[in-house]
């Protein structure tokens, strides 16, 4: 016998003797089928695309991320100039992108590009990382990024500024619906990285103080695009 | 009593006279207890979505076969390496095993108390592999060569005085009392151990059955890193933590961040459903997943106590307990504290040994009322007691017990032994909480309540007299 049948003999052996559902806890002796979706138990979200938006909005300001809506590429790469000079960027990482090639013209850094793979050095020394997204999540504030959608694993997390640009289209209202976009979209065919984003990275392990940029980026600004 | 009771009665009695440490974790603590109640307020229902996530957990862990079947086989399909761990050494092996194959310089490791459940640390260091542990709390009591304090604050018992003498010992930084240099001078370590490391090792949240995934649950950006530039991850997964659809996240994760920590939702939920897939820019060549029994199946066994494998591992009954707060994350010597640790630890590593840390409870209900999971975890104190006594008797216990039932039941005796009481009193009070007090076991921390002047017999017959 293998490891694997043995553990799985051990979990058939114990669960001949079924346990109690949790709804007898209480007394009431019934127990309630799930519900469809938790939405119904979880912070409520507007209808809207501009509710979930200013919602959004909200959220991320509580986080301590930077959210803006922008009319074009052209105008979310001068505002990055902007970024750029204020933060002294001399170089930047990205990967290929049908919203980042136009805006990342446009800003005209050098830059560390992602796509075939790249030395850790070089993006790890880049002052900022730009990417795409899966989904924006109005009811949390968070950005839900993938391998293919955000230049791989690192490139949102290296660099000490992420900046994100997404669309309208992308902006969800929960966490449900996030997640049920991508499972639509990729099926079973997954990417092996998928990560919901919610804030800059922080720590409060001294003290329980908030400090923000612990191992990840100390920044996050969100870009929403036509 | 057993050495690992003696510990424990010792280490609490000294914490437990620590004044200014119990202060201490009391403000630590302070301010997680505002943003808990202001996230669960935010929720529709907290009480709803408590019911659901328990239900969820049950449907889980009362189906493991099948769910753990089809989370192995749904990662294997995009080839991770899946190893079946049956107890602690053959996960150490495991791990050890990998690092050798590979040849590896350094490892770098984010948060996981499954890893320090089977020592990995010290195995890894014994076979002669550098391992840092890259989570900030984690770092900090691994310089100390200490275990955690809490499962999920490991370092809210030190000050940023102590933390910053502590930095400059080790790491020769500049003494600062500011938190925030401090981290950044962790984070300076920290990204050169990144870009050297060889391989990652991180533990998981959950693991997804219906898509293969496992989920990290982060704040600081660690465990990403850990996970992406090593050519080799490991994640070591406790069988409990199987989630059936991904959807199911969609519940646990704010619930889990609310509960464990105060917040809406943690910083970084990060799936990971393989190594690096064709044409995918980075990630690890290879994946390992390594699903821990070690000894789980026994209190899968034990239908009675099976929910206490729900457990999430927020944390949050600890912050509510009495006992946890008077004592400490250290005196428990055990790899969890608090309520959950008090439950698991006897079915994981022998009740006979770990029963006295289900005496340690004030039977409060604090933890049952607080856990996102619903487990009725003071229940399963009295639970491990009664096992215990059944296992084996307490004579001395039952010879006080039956004194008692013969005394209750002779009024007479008992009317003559508080009288006797109330004689014998006043000369306790002259050896009060020294060696000659009878009753020392009691008096030495506490004051004893003086016996009545007058029982209530006495005083029924007076004013029954005309
Ligand atoms: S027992 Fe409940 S409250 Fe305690 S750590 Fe586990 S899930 Fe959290």
């Amino acid at each position: 016998m293998n490891n694997r049948e043995i553990i799985l003999g051990r979990i058939r052996e114990a669960l001949k003797i079924a346990a109690p559902h949790p709804a007898l806890h209480d007394g009431t002796g019934t127990t309630t089928p799930l519900p469809a979706s938790p939405q119904k138990w979880l912070p409520p979200v507007g209808g809207t695309l501009e509710e979930q938006i200013e919602l959004f909005r909200r959220n991320a300001e509580d986080l301590k991320a930077e959210f803006r809506e922008c009319t074009s590429a052209n105008e979310a790469g001068q505002y990055l100039k902007k970024l750029a000079l204020a933060g002294g960027w001399k170089k930047i990482g990205r990967h290929s992108g049908e919203l980042t090639d136009p805006v990342a013209r446009e800003l005209g850094l050098p830059e560390v590009r992602t796509d075939g793979g790249y030395a850790v050095n070089d993006l790890e020394s880049c002052d900022a990382g730009l990417t795409e997204c899966e989904a924006l999540v109005a009811q949390t504030g968070s950005v839900l990024v993938s391998a293919p959608s955000a230049g791989g694993r690192a490139l949102s997390v290296l660099p000490p500024h992420h900046v994100v640009l997404a669309r309208r289209n992308q902006m969800v209202p929960d966490l449900t619906a996030a997640l049920q976009r991508v499972q639509e979209k990729f099926k079973d065919k997954f990417p092996s990285f998928l990560s919901f984003i919610s804030g800059p990275s922080r720590t409060g392990d001294i003290e329980r103080i908030l400090v923000l940029g612990a191992h990840g980026p100390k920044k996050l600004t969100i870009l929403l695009l036509p | 009593m057993n050495a690992h009771a003696r510990t424990f009665n010792e280490a609490a009695r000294q914490q437990t006279a620590d004044l200014r440490q119990r202060a201490w974790i009391q403000t630590a603590l302070s301010g997680y207890y505002a943003k808990r109640d202001e996230f669960k307020n935010r929720f529709q229902s907290w009480p709803a979505a408590r019911d659901t996530a328990a239900a969820i957990k049950w449907e889980a862990v009362n189906h493991l076969d099948r769910y753990l079947d089809e989370f192995a086989s749904r990662l294997e399909a995009r080839g991770t390496s899946v190893f079946w761990a049956p107890d602690a050494q053959a996960a150490r092996d495991y791990i050890v095993g990998v690092a050798r194959e590979h040849q590896v310089r350094s490892i770098i490791k984010s948060k996981s108390m499954t890893a320090e459940e089977i020592h990995l640390n010290d195995a890894l260091e014994q076979a002669g592999f550098e391992v840092v542990e890259s989570d900030l709390g984690e770092y900090i009591v691994q310089l100390r060569h200490e275990p955690p304090y809490h499962l999920v604050f490991p370092a809210m018992h030190l000050t940023r005085q102590q933390i910053s003498n502590l930095f400059h010992d080790r790491l020769g930084s500049a003494p600062t009392d500011n938190p925030e240099d401090l981290t950044m001078i962790a984070r300076r370590v920290m990204r050169r151990k990144y870009c050297e490391a060889d391989m990652g090792i991180s533990g998981a949240n959950f693991a997804i059955a219906e898509t293969g995934m496992i989920s990290i649950t982060e704040n600081e950006g660690n465990a990403r890193l850990t996970t992406s530039l090593p050519k080799v991850h490991v994640a070591i997964v406790g069988i409990e933590k199987v989630l059936p659809r991904l959807s199911d996240l969609a519940l646990f994760l704010p619930m889990l961040a609310t509960a464990g920590a105060g917040q809406p939702i943690t910083c970084y939920n990060t799936l990971y459903g393989g190594p690096r897939q064709p044409g995918e820019p980075d990630g690890p060549e290879e994946f390992h997943v390594v699903l821990l029994d070690n000894r789980r199946t026994e209190l899968l066994a034990d239908a009675e106590q099976r929910e206490a494998l729900h457990c999430i591992r927020c944390g949050a009954c600890l912050n509510v307990c009495p006992i946890f707060k008077n004592v400490g994350g250290h005196s428990y010597g055990t790899t969890y504290q608090g309520p959950i640790g008090s439950v698991i630890t006897p079915h994981l590593r022998g009740l006979q040994d770990w029963k006295h840390l289900s005496q340690a409870s004030s039977l409060c209900g604090a933890c049952t009322e607080t856990c996102p999971v619903k487990i009725n975890l003071h229940h399963h104190l009295l639970h491990n007691r009664r096992n215990a006594v059944r296992e084996r008797p307490a004579r001395f216990e039952k010879l006080i017990q039956t004194a008692f039932v013969f005394v209750m039941r002779r009024p007479r005796l008992y009317e003559w032994i508080g009288r006797f009481g109330r004689i014998l009193q006043p000369l306790q009070r002259l050896v009060r909480g020294t060696l000659l007090d009878p009753l020392r076991a009691w008096t030495k921390t506490r004051s004893f309540p003086p016996v009545a002047e007058k029982s209530f017999r006495e005083l029924w017959r007076e004013r029954k007299k005309p």
